[in-house]
């Protein structure tokens, strides 16, 4: 049995270039089906991987109770000073407790290519200790900025995708110039951000609040103690959470919105598609059924006459998704692009396509290849000989 | 038979691959319609905005507030009719829905916007009560809101004087939009800025996000922007003056790049499309050619045999195409029943517009080919089946 679709598949196969045409029908509805699932989800992929590997586990984010983001958070002078002595919080190397109070600010930007819309980015005043919180920040162009000046450093995403804010250029906020003096890179949302000395900040936007406290906790689990600590003291009312989990919630919107988009695309998709591979199929199956009978009357059982029909189908639209596949890595891996954020700042991320899109979306090839092959490999199957031999 | 029964027949003539090929093309143009939708809410969704208004806001972004003392000096700048602050709430539902919420000043917002329209008594009662509120009919729809009753909304910015996020407003009005456009606009709540800037905690009154002005003239646009501007440079508060139109298309923008995106899957689908149908045309026609080749014999000319093949293909193109966009809109239309103003997708016409254009080049670029290759065909070769 295993001999005889091995032989009927083999044929089958090696003749394909004869028909090509109506073969690439299959190849290439696949190839379509699959970059569009690829590409939509690398989208979503990329802005995860982004922002999840933003936050720290031992690093915990302190708000104001109920704002979601740290846009929308303030926290007075005096909240920042007792969250600052609450337990839990691990000590630098100074013995004071390892801490930055930090303001974000939005201000604008211009898109690369844009002259006229603004498209908004995060300021970010910092503490000190901001750099020993996010350890994998380094500049690599240009100089820290000094505390006190208004200078400030520029995230590498930032320098990708929007305008103005290259080394040296200064940029004017609130009727006054900034310079900038530094890029950094950190492989995370930070690098869509422009930093600066926090009190620069506060006296430059007329703030006299902060938006957040960043703070290195004891070990993972003194998150428990810190929430607790802040919750009972009735001045303060606070969210802590692990930094993790704010961006890993951050993303999951985005991941939602394209999920159900990219879901909704390759249904509709996978369904032109299995419309045409049936069509192709049948066609394959009508064209060939002088030769089908033929092996039948020699003695080639039914089941091995669909299984290599069905084989046939499957490689085909395998060949496609692989293709797709292929064509999405090419054209968007890597591509820097950029939305909105929690903050109503952009987030810049790129595309990533992962080992694990192509294989599901190699599955979905092949699920789309089996059922446009099923039927028409039935008809094959129940020909009656006689009737096939004597048409045509 | 007659011409038309003659391309119906043909058409008819292998049933299974018509209707598969069908079947792939409202597919096609089922995900075309829905897509296109997704499109024009990117792009064109400010078409429809006159040029009557222009919104200021600070230069550094719009989340920093401006002062209320500009007020009067912006409504002292020639060809300005009405000056109306908006004070941006962040409105949460439920712990969950965003909502669109302004504190404004009642009737400086009815003066600087008559596209919004409500009973002159609610617009009365909204200015007389202090914790009133009005919202848009989209939104009220949504939720299932009646005039009368305390709706309890949460700020995720600003407390309470006593430290609570937990604001409630009084419904004393629902606006409509005064044309389509308009209505599909009405998805925004509107609180009184005075009692707003009088029970939050931080104190913040006497700053908005925005000023929306009413130009006496709308062809004073530019210059009435560019006077505003220039009145405040130099100082803290620094400001961007824009058409009402160019600030709309300014925060689609935010969104990014969604929009290029959608365009790329367009232009897939598209491509994989045309494959499909232009192939099965081709093999349809290289099935036929002994048979195109008698009516030839018969007399059909050239050009009767090349108009033959590429009717076949449009009104295959055309009965996918109008099925697949009927059913995008239906589909639209249960998107808004469920989402309302969240996803204001229509198909609309304009999405019709771009799909019966696709139709007609999509049908010319897989029907030309075989349609020529049917026209010069020799009679002599076809027949003797070379």
């Amino acid at each position: 049995m295993i001999k005889q679709i091995v032989s009927i598949a083999a044929i089958n196969l090696k003749n394909i270039p004869q028909r090509w045409a109506s073969s690439l029908v299959i190849v290439i509805g696949l190839a379509g089906v699959v970059a569009v699932f690829s590409a939509l989800l690398a989208m979503s992929a990329g802005f995860a991987s982004t922002l999840e590997s933003t936050g720290s586990k031992d690093t915990a984010l302190i708000m104001r109770g109920g704002s979601q983001a740290e846009l929308n958070s303030a926290l007075l002078r005096d909240d920042v000073t007792l969250v600052k002595l609450a337990p839990g919080i691990r000590k630098g190397a100074d013995g004071k407790p390892l801490v930055s109070a930090e303001l974000i600010v939005i201000t604008e930007l211009l898109r690369k290519g844009d002259t006229k819309n603004g498209a908004n980015v995060t300021l970010r005043g910092v503490e000190p200790d901001a750099f020993v919180l996010r350890p994998r920040l380094h500049i690599v162009e240009g100089r820290n900025f000094k505390p006190g000046l208004r200078e400030l450093i520029v995230g590498r995403g930032v320098i990708r995708q929007f305008g103005g804010a290259e080394l040296g250029k200064t940029i004017r906020m609130r009727g006054s110039e900034w310079t900038v003096v530094g890029i950094f890179e950190s492989g995370d949302s930070h690098e869509s951000e422009l930093w600066t000395d926090a009190e620069v900040a506060q006296s430059t936007f007329n703030r006299r609040s902060y938006s957040s406290v960043l703070a290195a906790l004891d070990n993972p689990g003194s998150i428990a103690q810190l929430k607790a600590a802040l919750k009972a003291d009735p001045r303060l009312n606070t969210d802590v959470q692990t930094e993790q989990d704010y961006f890993s919630n951050q993303t999951k919107q985005f991941r939602k919105t394209i999920g159900v988009l990219a879901g909704v695309v390759t249904v509709i998709m996978a369904l032109g598609a299995i419309f045409a591979a049936l069509n192709t199929m049948y066609a394959a199956v009508s064209a060939r059924s002088k030769e089908i009978a033929t092996l039948r009357a020699i003695g080639f059982g039914g089941f091995a006459v669909l299984v290599s029909v069905m084989i046939e189908a499957v490689v085909l639209s395998l060949v496609g998704g692989a293709i797709g596949a292929a064509a999405a890595y090419l054209l968007f891996n890597g591509i820097s692009l950029s939305t909105l954020g929690q903050n109503f700042t952009q987030v810049v991320f790129a595309f990533k396509v992962t080992p694990q899109l192509v294989v599901t979306g190699l599955v979905i090839a092949m699920v789309v290849g089996f059922i446009g092959g099923l039927l028409p490999a039935i008809r094959a199957a129940r020909m009656r000989v006689t009737d096939a031999l004597r048409a045509g | 038979m007659t011409k038309t029964g003659f391309i119906i027949a043909n058409l008819f003539r292998k049933k299974t691959r018509t209707s598969l090929t069908l079947l792939s093309v409202i597919m096609a143009f089922l995900l075309f319609g829905l897509l296109q939708a997704v499109n024009v809410m990117f792009n064109a969704g400010a078409d429809f905005i006159g040029a009557t208004r222009v919104m200021t806001q600070a230069r550094v972004s719009f989340t920093q507030a401006l002062p209320m003392s500009m007020l009067p000096k912006i409504e002292g700048v020639p060809g300005v009719a009405r000056v109306a602050p908006m004070q941006w709430f962040g409105g949460v539902w439920h712990d969950t829905d965003q909502l669109i919420v302004f504190a404004v000043d009642p009737q400086r917002q009815h003066d600087a916007y008559p596209e919004w329209v409500m009973p002159e008594s609610q617009w009365k009662a909204f200015a007389n009560t202090r914790t009133g509120m009005v919202v848009g009919r989209l939104i009220a729809d949504q939720y299932h809101w009646k005039i009368g009753q305390k709706i309890p909304i949460a700020s995720n910015i600003y407390p309470q004087k006593n430290g609570s996020k937990a604001w409630a407003f009084d419904l004393v009005g629902i606006y409509d939009g005064k044309d389509e456009n308009w209505q599909k606009a009405t998805n925004g709540i509107f609180i009184q800025k005075d009692y707003f800037d009088e029970a939050n905690q931080f104190g913040i009154n006497g700053r908005t996000n925005f000023f929306a002005i009413r130009l006496a003239d709308s062809a004073q646009a530019q210059k009435v922007c560019k006077t505003i501007d220039a009145m405040f440079e130099n100082s803290p508060d620094e400001t961007k003056t824009q058409t009402e139109k160019d600030f709309n298309v300014g925060f689609v923008k935010q969104i990014g790049d969604i929009g290029l995106m959608v365009r790329w899957i367009l232009f897939a689908v598209f491509f994989t499309l045309l494959l499909v149908v232009g192939n099965t045309m081709a093999q349809s026609v290289r099935e036929r050619v002994p048979e195109l080749a008698v009516l030839k014999t018969l007399g059909f000319s050239d050009g009767s045999v090349l108009g033959f093949v590429l009717v076949e293909t449009f009104t295959l193109c055309a009965i996918g195409g109008l099925l697949g966009l009927g059913l995008a809109t239906l589909i639209g239309i249960g998107v808004q029943k469920s989402a309302g103003g969240q996803l204001p997708l229509s198909v609309d016409w304009h999405v019709w517009t771009a799909g019966a254009i696709a139709i007609v080049l999509l049908s010319l670029a897989v029907g030309l080919l075989p349609a020529l290759r049917a026209s010069r065909l020799k009679i002599v070769d076809a027949l003797a089946g070379r």
